[in-house]
């Protein structure tokens, strides 16, 4: 078989609009994650925001619960801050059962 | 193709009430959805859940697939479907929860056979595909390549879809960290407008290692020393996926005690850092000179370490 390598970037900032389609959501649904403080984009407009690491993500995530569990965005707020919070605390545990 | 239990998926009777299966469903969800539960099977099981629930919410479905009876025989093997099963029944598109990878054979087979080009995928422009990979944590360091296998739908000639499987191989840029994303111009999906293709990506996740804990850029480990090298400090040398370094040990060195080994994580602009919690480690008194050797300790060495203790004695 024929095998091509190809060419990879990592993807390192999405603009609002390259977001919205790499969750396949729409514009008001990731201005409202950005309002409860779910993603933190660079930039003061949101013409200008820039998408980087943890929040495409937690984007990607948020895309998830809501299409998967039906969860609002409140409610995708505290489900993402409370999985953080516990994956600190299973690495922790980790930490000292590896002991 | 294996025959699905839909009603052994959401853990319900055959004769459950639609309520019954709704709340089944949205338990399970809850239960298995990959994002909150980090098991090993619970993306399968998520999976099963969701394909189960897209049958039997649907009437028609829900009949249709009554109508195939239990499981076949044992011993009979891969399941073959009665001919015109689903005459009479109609399905309306199947998309809802599936999103990222599809659903089983057997479904696709009952409830997709014969549709239009387009059925159970939107018409129009092409999409992005999305994906995960696996890598080791010293991949990262290096940069490595990876043979991957994708299944994608063709529109043949006649109109219908067939799934084409074709392997490719990704370069995983060096310098890469769980979580990000690697995008893969013009592999996704084909168009059915018959333009180009959307673009795949690839969500990069490490392999448990059993030294490093991965944190960002940051690597964590437990670096063992001896109690003479607590005691005394001096150099030590470490092995990193970066190479060996050397380490220098403070005097009197505790166990816990975090050193930082500065641009030896993971590679970038800048670099991660190593982060080495100290844990003495104490050598089992085999030979008879160990036993010497402690007990001169013993008497020679004024420490208590439960001085403290005295405090809360009664």
């Amino acid at each position: 078989m024929k095998l091509t390598m190809m060419r990879t970037d990592i993807v390192e900032a999405l603009s609002l609009q390259d977001l919205c389609r790499f969750c396949q959501a729409d514009e008001t649904w990731v201005v409202e994650l950005v309002e409860h403080g779910v993603l933190d984009p660079i930039g003061s407009t949101s013409g200008n925001w820039r998408f980087v690491g943890t929040s495409i993500v937690r984007a990607k995530k948020a895309r998830r619960l809501n299409r998967d569990l039906g969860i609002n965005t409140a409610g995708i707020a505290l489900v993402l801050d409370l999985l953080e919070e516990r994956d600190a605390v299973l690495r922790r545990l980790a930490q000292h059962e590896a002991i | 193709m294996d025959f699905k239990d839909y009603y052994k998926a959401l853990d319900v009777s055959r004769t459950a009430s639609a309520n019954d299966i709704k709340k089944a469903f949205r338990k399970a969800a809850r239960k298995y959805h990959p994002d909150i539960n980090s098991g090993a099977d619970a993306e399968a099981k998520f999976k099963d859940v969701n394909e189960a629930y897209e049958v039997l919410k649907d009437p028609e479905r829900r009949a249709a697939y009554d109508q195939l009876g239990k499981e076949p025989p044992q011993g009979q093997g891969r399941y073959q479907p009665p001919p015109d099963w689903d005459s009479g029944y109609e399905f309306s598109d199947a998309m809802g929860a599936q999103g990222e990878g599809g659903f089983s054979d057997f479904f696709e087979t009952l409830f997709r056979r014969g549709a239009g080009p387009t059925a159970g995928m939107r018409a129009g422009p092409a999409a992005d595909s999305h994906g995960r990979i696996e890598i080791a944590i010293e991949d990262s360091y290096r940069g490595a390549e990876r043979k991957l296998s994708l299944r994608s739908p063709v529109v043949g000639p006649n109109g219908g879809v067939t799934m084409q499987d074709r392997t490719i191989s990704v370069r995983v840029p060096k310098g890469i960290l769980a979580g990000q994303h690697i995008r893969l111009a013009g592999q996704g999906s084909l168009g059915f407008d018959g333009g180009a293709a959307g673009d795949l990506f690839l969500e990069v996740g490490f392999t448990a290692h059993p030294v490093y804990r991965p944190d960002g850029k940051d690597l964590y480990l437990d670096l063992p020393i001896t109690p003479w090298e607590a005691a005394l400090g001096g150099h030590i040398v470490m092995p990193t996926p970066d190479g060996k370094v050397d380490l220098r040990i403070p005097k009197n060195a505790r166990s816990g005690q975090k050193m930082r080994l500065k641009g030896k994580g993971l590679p970038g602009t800048p670099a991660g850092d190593i982060f080495a919690t100290l844990k003495i480690v104490n050598p089992k008194a085999e030979t008879e000179k160990a036993r010497a050797l402690f007990e001169q300790m013993a008497k020679e060495m004024p420490f208590d370490p439960r001085a403290h203790l005295e405090g809360y004695a009664k």
